[in-house]
């Protein structure tokens, strides 16, 4: 007898069941070959309750974020990859350079692991072009249909360096709004998938880590007030936080905003407007008028910033409103989307 | 994106503009319904008003499936989802209407009833069919335009014997509710109105025959348009020429579209399948005679109404709630007292401000700047 031998995790065939959160081997099992093999790294390995991270010279931002997109792989990505460049992004508008995730994982009973396996080397693969280490984690089932497959938390630590201090309070009147590319991407290849819309060239999500993108402009040396990345509720919303935050105004020029066309028609067609619709990979940056052209540089300069534009200007405005110069002639407002527009989306 | 940009062309609109500018004769008023929702959301959100004279205004019209709908008949689809335990499917919009108790079909959903969105009746047949132990009802809205859906969806239904599949019947039509406008102009209140927008995808199906009777017994100029901005542009110019040369007939801008006899086959789809209300009431308008469709006998088996022996229980609306007098067009969003405060797009209390067809919400989310100005 080989007392030390169990038998591998079957990940052509395997489910998730109940015993994988239950705390006993079958979780050992799960975290070891599936986890760690993937995830692995000399902090994960200690293997502690807690992590002990190494001591940092500076101010540490910290960030969380749930992810529960349905379906959970997409054109350009799936929910691995989406939790960690969410939580990711979060940090890194923050203007601090991410550096440790937490991961926790609800997983619903009867999940073909062969799918967790999938979702955990993406989620690897993000994590290693990003430059983070997932460094603790946590693993919990539910009952078969108390859960949708599996849903992910990854927290985010990064470091700020000296100096840097972003706001979404920070907008002044005559500042310049950028976008780093086209809107509704992400939102768009979800909804098109859920909806069965077929299109000659496949809507892709813009999933990515802006991290890259996000020290460029830090680097650069343009006078940024902020920066954010416009997930849920789109560019109108994250605009609209700004404006509130700031006190502020913020005009937009829709001839500006660089959308794609079948992103454009697909949402034409659902009659969704692309302001609303979700991003995971584009980047907003307030700047001083006359830092704009710099910043502009910069971004188009990144791969991730090749459509980068210059949309907007912050005004003076007693309502705090966004509104839009439309294509068309008139103004507009932009506002918040009401209620839910589209489910599940990240 | 092409067959769309075009129509959405800034310099065309700037040309159109100036035309209407020259055209408009000095201290005359013009004031125009926009019936549909379309043509509602389409002015709001390219911010049209910003290109008229100052002279000519747009008056939203009761041309919104969700805002017309009452709350008495919300509170039957509510019943079906909570009481009788059945999967109950509508439009999106729907969802948000505000009922009775505090009720909306999704805060329903909240409590456990099995509501569903949908895109169109085809999904909800296949609901029908994918859970035949349970029983399906589409809450059926809208005008002219989603009348043929439904009735496609009868059709099937009973070509298929899909006992589990009712319909509940709250389709609407249009000319009738332009008559009560125009008829409620004695009382002073319509009589302002110098002329109509006339529906884009409605007409569609009806054609443009069914407005000339408005257009020479009201002595009111009708102009069928799309619901691109261009479209809307393009009508009131032609409304404007209208009025100044005391001309009233039925014009048709949406020929791309719309024949003056419409839909034929449709029309055939949607006379087998229903027939005329008596009377039906609408949120603003109150009871409308011969205004809205029944299924008719034929299809008893899958009439909600029938299937669950439902009765109409009319419910009043809020007190301070504008939304009748603004549906009439006699009163506009901000002479609401709860408009923007108690009421809003996330918490309507009114139906107008539920759709972002209806002119509250179209308003509230691409026009309040102007309320500031």
């Amino acid at each position: 007898m080989k007392t030390d031998y169990i038998r591998p995790l079957d990940l052509k065939q395997g489910r998730v069941d109940l015993s994988h959160g239950g705390g006993g081997r079958a979780m050992q099992q799960l975290i070891r070959e599936l986890f760690a093999k993937h995830l692995g790294n000399d902090l994960l390995a200690q293997g502690n309750d807690g992590t002990v991270l190494p001591q940092q010279a500076g101010r540490l931002v910290l960030s969380t974020d749930c992810h529960v997109v349905s379906p959970l792989f997409f054109p350009g990505g799936d929910i691995g990859a989406l939790a960690v460049h969410g939580t990711v992004n979060d940090v890194a508008v923050m203007g601090a350079t991410p550096l440790w995730l937490a991961a926790g994982f609800v997983l619903e009973e009867g999940f073909a692991l062969a799918d967790l396996d999938r979702i955990v080397r993406s989620m690897a693969a993000a994590a290693r072009h990003a430059g983070v280490q997932v460094v603790t984690g946590d693993t919990k089932v539910v009952e078969q249909g108390k859960g949708d497959g599996v849903f992910i938390t990854t927290t985010g630590v990064g470091l700020l360096p000296e100096g840097v201090d972003l706001s979404g309070a920070y907008a002044r009147p005559g500042d310049t709004v950028l976008i780093s590319g086209t809107i509704g991407d992400h939102g768009m290849a979800i909804m098109s998938q859920r909806e069965n819309l077929q299109f000659d060239a496949p809507i892709v999500s813009d999933s990515a880590a802006l991290n890259g993108l996000t020290a460029a402009l830090l680097a650069s040396g343009a006078t940024l007030r902020l920066m954010r990345d416009p997930t849920r509720g789109g560019l109108a919303a994250t605009l609209n936080e700004i404006a509130q935050q700031s006190r502020c105004g913020i005009v937009l020029q829709e001839t500006a905003i660089p959308i794609q066309p079948a992103v454009e028609g697909a949402c034409e067609l659902l009659g969704l407007d692309p302001l609303n619709i979700a991003n995971e990979g584009k980047l907003i940056v307030v700047c001083a008028a006359d830092s704009a052209p710099q910043a502009l540089a910069v971004m188009r300069a990144h791969p991730l910033g090749q459509n980068a534009a210059i949309i907007g200007t912050v005004t003076d405005d007693p309502h705090h409103f966004v509104q839009m110069q439309t294509r068309f002639g008139g103004r507009r407002m932009v506002d918040w989307l009401s209620g839910e527009q589209l489910p599940r989306i990240c | 994106m092409k067959y769309v940009d075009e129509f959405r062309d800034g310099d065309l609109a700037q040309g159109i503009a100036r035309a209407i500018h020259a055209e408009v004769q000095a201290g005359r008023r013009y004031a125009f319904m926009e019936f549909c929702g379309g043509h509602t959301h389409a002015i709001a959100r390219y911010g049209i008003p910003d290109l008229l004279p100052e002279g000519v205004r747009m008056i939203h019209g009761p041309g919104c499936p969700v805002c017309v709908l009452p709350i008495g008949r919300i509170d039957l689809a509510i019943h079906l989802a909570l009481e009788r335990g059945v999967i109950l499917c509508t439009y999106g919009d729907t969802l948000r209407v505000p009922a009775s108790n505090g009720l909306t079909l999704m805060r329903a959903r909240a409590r456990g009833g099995d509501i569903r969105m949908i895109y169109s009746t085809e999904d909800a047949l296949k609901i029908a069919r994918d859970n035949p132990q349970r029983e399906v009802v589409f809450l059926a809205i809208g005008f002219e335009t989603t009348t043929p859906p439904t009735a496609v969806a009868l059709l099937a239904a009973e070509r298929e014997g899909l006992g589990n599949f009712s319909v509940l019947c709250c389709h609407v039509l249009t000319p009738p509710a332009i008559a009560h406008i125009l008829d409620s102009a004695g009382s002073g209140e319509a009589a302002m109105l110098d002329g109509f927008v006339g529906p884009a995808h409605v007409s569609a199906v009806i054609g443009s025959a069914p407005y000339e009777p408005f257009a020479a017994g009201y002595q009111k100029p009708v102009v069928i348009a799309g619901f691109e901005p261009l479209d809307v542009m393009q009508a009131i110019l032609m409304l404007v020429r209208q009025v100044n040369s005391g001309r009233h007939e039925v014009e048709n801008e949406y020929t791309r579209a719309v024949t003056r006899e419409g839909n034929r086959r449709a029309q055939a789809m949607v006379a087998e399948c229903m027939e005329l209300r008596d009377s039906f009431e609408w949120r603003g308008l109150g009871r409308v005679p011969r205004s809205a469709l029944k299924l008719r006998e034929r299809f008893a088996a899958f009439d909600a109404e029938v299937r669950y022996a439902l009765s109409y229980q009319p419910v009043a609306d809020h007190k301070g709630c504008e939304c009748g007098a603004i549906l009439r067009g006699v009163r506009a969003p901000v002479d609401c007292k709860l408009f923007g405060t108690v009421c809003t797009p996330d918490s309507p209390v009114g139906a107008c401000m539920v759709s972002s067809e209806g002119s509250c919400a179209a308003f509230y989310t691409y026009g309040r700047h102007r309320n500031t100005e």
